[in-house]
């Protein structure tokens, strides 16, 4: 039996325990200018559940991560070779509309970056431009269930007028949340959201990715091996580039296959 | 396996193997002195024996805490975490063969002064002797991470727990045999299961050694050929 | 792993004398430093309120003028010989005749001398019947009454009352006045000596003068000296050439002109010393009477309520000739009479000593007021110094930078946005960045070519206009527009744009929806910057016709109008004193239009700043 598992393939883990795909990516291929920064990848997002991508600075998880929805078309020297598939349809695709694909993968950021504008207002632009609401009192009800969602409402809920940049940084990110679900994605990523973060805000980001995963697929990026361990259900490994081992996160974190994994997470790398 | 980036964390996890094989040297220690001085029925080297007894419970103690400082400081992960764990647990083994050897050695404190021939302890002597063959093995399997000979010592409890079985029947006869030997046997009898079960501590060391390794609990079920229990008694053979 | 932490750090010794010197400079360092930027400072601040200073007190007449206030009788045949009702031909009437008759009634004095009538009329400013013809004109019924208006009098006559044609310094007299006589030439004693000090300034101008020719006499005897030296070599060189040689005619000639010149030098210097004796003679006698020139200050006396003028002076008399009649030749008390120096002499200045005298009896019964010039603020240009104001030139430059405002704005700020957010990064974006670059660079004159070749030829606009102005204007502040607006846009951050891309906004609505209002304080500067550049811009819109004389205010944007600066330089090329000062004064007004924008926009970016 031990000798049955040595021998399986350490790259595609049967989907023991995970979801449905919602996600495909194969063969994947990032290039900025002559610098390739993503080789050959392929790897599945198990849907409502939250996928975590570690691994040391500059191993590509970000640059995968923004290929998810194309944010690296923004990049003039970024060329993406390979296919990426949410639910079969190839995102990559010329006739597919990267706006429209941006408001079914949403994406909060490092930083928190609300919109200089009201908390109300950071909320209502999505689905304002995406013509999501049919009256003011449809609007109101999509901003309030949001915000209730993403855990913030009922702290704000007396200023809504107040601008969004006025809020800590706990609360900003939060409203970022917000501001990425009221578009009613399907999928959602984040990208190291609680590093420029305090503990308590982070615990109660944790806490909403864990709630949000019940809705939403969510793929993670975090230095944070602890946070990983904590919140995702597959976890993958990134190293120059290369998807190197990949999931169920107790597996990897007790027991990965790879050397390289091992020496990542033990603290051995460097 | 290269360093940790931090070196202070290399040097605590040196530091608590340096605990676990000085543990390991106090266990023998004490199962050659407690059987020693059951054969001789040496009250003073008893007394030791249930004196380092204390020590090891100590350094046990110490272990513990290491463990523990080790987890919230440095959040292992992977093998490290398993290392940990097995430290614990092999430490909680330890120390129980340490106070089986003591229970020894307090027996011998019982016996002294009561009518002991010598030939009815050899049974137990050769027992003992099985048993510390096997932890001598399995603590070096446990310092050099040897899977291998940790299966084997595994595989090699059922001699021990063949051994009782006979031993059992031995002493049985014995006090068949001469209702003087009666009190003496008795306590070699307990004897006997104390160091049967040093041998499943002592598997239990392997196990863990396994599960350090390959992260992975023995796949078999544990020999278990203890069939004392099974073993009939027939009291209407006195007469 | 890191290995460097174990070499021996050696301790900095802050206390050594090395250390101690090294603080010492440092802190003169910092202190010359300071000192520099505040002299800077000084320099500039010196420089702006020295500037700005004498501008402002530059301008300061034309801030105010002088208005008589007469009593006219409107007659009926002067302004409506045919009895007409209707309004427009009432309106035709002569106004400026029962002004005239009203001032002449004042002076009869002028009535029989057609020269001196005409001396009176050119007191009155030719838009005098202005404000006469509004009232008559609102209420024919008025035609015939006697009314109290205010008259507009001439350019001259209004400096003279703020004392820029000549100082004037009045000496109640302290004797007792006789008068020989009413009119004519007459003599006036006095009591006490109460003309010595205009006498003692005659004699000092007398020595002054004399002072004067006799520094341009002894000049002219060192010519003579070189002359005399030249005129002998030459006779020698004469005498030393043989006759019939090439040259001898040329030096003939030479020594022919050497001779007339000094024969004219030494007629010169023989006048001038001449003049100087007699100078001098008079400057010596002392108590003689002197007798006063045109190239003298004058000297009236107001006695009895007419004015003389003194062409003799003594200690104690003059003699002269009546200006405005004398009511008696009764003796005047101490106190009651006085005498009037005017400085500058009379062929200096352009107002004449009748019509000095004819301006202070006015202004002695008080008929003038001096208020603030509305006319400036309220008349367009004019060939007339006291009624040229600036309201068609403001008008003007306000139509000019509105058109430049609504054309250079939207299309600057569109073109920053489409270079910095949609064109792709390729070599033709590259070649039209630098050329946006330096057409910020190109001298504004060459635009005004293209305005004229462009704008007028080909397309035919109308000349001189604020559509053209403002056209022109747009093209030179485009440059700087976009420069602005796209630095304002490279400085707001990714993460916003990040931010509104990643909820699913396009590219244009994440740049018009979060980019641009956080932009806008940046592009607002650009844009004042770009108007304070082209308000004050007169080149380009010179050579688009804008140098003509325009008279009226411009009611659209196709009508002939000028801008501020180009009033101003078609001010600052007139002589007359009024057009100097009015000048600085439209100066001012142009700084405080220049103010005002500049302020709107600061408020305006002020209202945009957002923080982010």
């Amino acid at each position: 039996m031990d000798a049955m598992v040595k021998e399986q393939t350490i790259r595609s883990v049967p989907s023991e325990g995970f979801r449905p795909s919602k996600v495909v990516a194969k063969d994947v291929d990032v290039y900025y200018g002559d610098k390739h920064a993503i080789k050959s990848l392929s790897i599945d997002i198990p849907e409502r559940s939250v996928t975590a991508f570690i691994g040391p600075s500059g191993c590509g998880k970000s640059t995968f991560l923004r290929c998810l929805n194309r944010m690296n078309d923004t990049i003039a020297s970024a060329r993406v070779t390979g296919r990426i598939a949410i639910e079969g349809q190839d995102i990559y695709d010329t006739s597919l509309d990267v706006v429209q694909l941006r408001a079914r993968v949403g994406m909060v950021f490092q930083k928190p970056n609300p919109f200089p504008k009201s908390i109300f207002e950071n909320v209502a632009y999505g689905p304002r431009i995406h013509g999501l609401a049919t009256s003011k009192a449809d609007l109101e009800a999509i901003v309030i269930a949001s915000l209730k969602k993403a855990g913030l409402y009922e702290e704000v809920k007396d200023r809504l007028g107040d601008s969004g940049t006025g809020l800590s940084g706990g609360q900003q990110q939060r409203l970022c949340i917000a501001r990425a679900i009221a578009v009613s994605p399907e999928v959602i990523l984040m990208d190291e959201p609680c590093s420029a973060l305090d503990p308590i805000a982070t615990a109660k980001i944790e806490e909403l990715i864990d709630e949000l995963r019940e809705n939403y697929t969510i793929v993670i990026v975090t230095h944070s091996m602890q946070q990983a361990a904590r919140v995702s259900q597959k976890t993958a490994f990134f190293h120059l580039g290369i998807l190197v081992e990949e999931g169920p996160t107790d597996l990897i974190f007790t027991n990965p296959k790879e050397r390289r994994t091992q020496d990542y997470i033990t603290g051995r790398f460097g | 396996m290269s360093d940790h980036t931090v070196a202070a964390y290399d040097n605590e996890l040196k530091e608590l193997a340096g605990s676990i094989a000085e543990m390991g040297g106090i266990a023998e220690r004490l199962l050659v002195d407690s059987v020693t001085a059951l054969v001789r029925i040496d009250t003073s080297l008893a007394q030791t024996v249930i004196v380092g007894d204390i020590r090891l419970d100590g350094v046990q103690r110490r272990v513990e805490t290491d463990v523990v400082n080790i987890i919230a400081r440095r959040q292992p992960m992977g093998q490290d975490l398993r290392e940990l764990v097995a430290a614990l647990r092999v430490s909680s083994d330890l120390e129980r063969i340490g106070d089986m050897a003591k229970n020894i050695a307090k027996r011998v404190v019982a016996i002294d002064g009561h009518y002991h021939p010598k030939r009815l302890a050899l049974g137990v002597e050769h027992i003992a002797e099985l048993a510390l063959e096997q932890l001598k093995a399995v603590i070096d399997a446990y310092t050099d991470k040897d899977v291998d000979t940790a299966i084997s010592v595994r595989a090699r409890d059922n001699e021990i727990d063949a051994m009782y079985t006979s031993l059992f029947r031995e002493l049985l006869t014995y006090m068949m045999e001469d209702p003087r030997n009666i009190t003496f046997c008795t306590h070699l009898l307990f004897c006997a299961k104390n160091i049967e079960r040093i041998g499943d501590h002592v598997t239990n060391i392997a196990e863990n050694v396994h599960f350090l390794v390959t992260g992975e609990q023995p796949a078999d079920d544990r020999p278990k050929h203890d069939e004392s229990s099974l073993t009939p008694v027939d009291f209407g053979a006195r007469t | 792993m890191t290995d460097a932490v174990a070499t021996s750090t050696r301790a900095v010794d802050f206390s050594s004398e090395a250390a101690r010197r090294h603080v010492r400079q440092r802190y003169r360092a910092e202190a010359r430093f300071r000192l520099y930027g505040i002299g800077a400072i000084l320099f500039a601040a010196t420089a702006l309120v020295v500037l700005v200073g004498d501008i402002v007190i530059k301008s300061i007449p034309a801030f105010t003028i002088s208005e008589l206030t007469l009593e006219v009788e409107a007659s009926a045949e002067a302004i409506n010989p045919d009895g007409s009702t209707d309004p427009a031909v009432i309106a035709r009437g002569d106004f400026v005749k029962p002004i005239r008759e009203a001032l002449l009634a004042r002076f009869p004095g002028a009535a029989d001398n057609r020269r001196q009538r005409q001396q009176l009329y050119g007191l009155l400013s030719s838009d005098a019947a202005v404000a006469l013809r509004r009232e008559i004109v609102a209420d024919p019924a008025l035609i015939g009454q006697k009314l109290t208006v205010p008259v507009l009098i001439s350019d001259d006559a209004d400096l003279f009352y703020k004392g820029y044609v000549t100082g004037t310094e009045t000496d109640p007299g302290r004797g007792i006045a006789s008068p020989s006589a009413t009119t004519g030439d007459i003599t006036i004693l006095s009591s006490a000596n109460d003309f010595s000090d205009e006498l003692v300034a005659v004699k000092r101008a007398l020595a002054a003068e004399a002072r004067a020719l006799r520094g341009e006499r002894d000049r002219l005897r060192e010519l003579a000296v070189g002359n005399t030296a030249d005129l002998a070599a030459m006779t020698e060189r004469l005498a030393a050439t043989a006759a019939g040689a090439a040259d001898r005619a040329t030096l003939e000639g030479q020594v022919a002109k050497l001779t007339s010149d000094r024969d004219s030098l030494a007629s010169t210097i023989a006048g001038y010393s001449a003049r100087i004796t007699d100078l001098e003679a008079r400057y010596d006698s002392a108590g003689a009477v002197e007798t006063l020139g045109a190239d003298q200050p004058s000297l009236l006396v107001e006695i009895n309520g007419g004015v003389v003028k003194a062409t003799e002076v003594g200690n104690d008399r003059i003699s002269g000739t009546v200006l405005i009649p004398l009511r008696s030749a009764d003796a005047a008390a101490p106190g009651t009479w006085n005498a009037l120096l005017l400085d500058r002499p009379e062929a200096a200045r352009k107002v004449s000593d009748q019509e000095v005298a004819w301006l202070e009896s006015l202004e002695n019964e008080g008929l003038v007021s001096t208020g603030f010039n509305w006319l400036f603020f309220t008349n367009g240009d004019s060939r007339e110094a006291e009624l040229a104001g600036i309201l068609g030139a403001l008008v003007g430059t306000a139509y000019t930078m509105l058109v430049t405002l609504v054309i250079c704005l939207p299309v600057g700020v569109a073109a920053a946005i489409y270079l910095e957010e949609f064109a792709p990064k390729n070599r033709w974006t590259e070649m039209i960045e630098v050329n946006i670059n330096n057409l910020a660079a190109v001298p504004s004159i060459v635009f005004g070519l293209l305005g004229l070749a462009v704008f007028l030829n080909f397309f035919g606009l109308p000349r001189s206009s604020p559509l053209v102005g403002g056209l022109v204007l747009a093209l030179l502040v485009l440059p700087t527009i976009i420069i602005a607006a796209r630095a304002a846009l490279k400085a707001v951050p990714p993460s916003i744009r990040e931010g509104a891309l990643g909820v699913g906004a396009s590219q244009q609505q994440a740049v018009f929806h979060h980019v641009l209002p956080l932009a806008m304080p940046g592009v607002l500067t650009g844009t004042i910057i770009g108007m304070a550049h082209a308000l004050g811009e007169t080149a380009p819109l010179l050579l688009i016709g804008m140098i003509a004389f325009i008279v009226d205010v411009p009611h659209g944007v196709t009508e002939a109008a000028t801008v501020l600066p180009v009033q101003i330089f078609l001010w600052s090329d007139l002589p007359e004193i009024g057009f100097q000062a009015k000048t600085s004064a439209a100066i001012i007004v142009l700084l405080c239009f220049l103010f005002l924008m500049n302020g709107l926009a600061i408020t305006l970016r002020k209202r945009f700043e957002r923080r982010w």
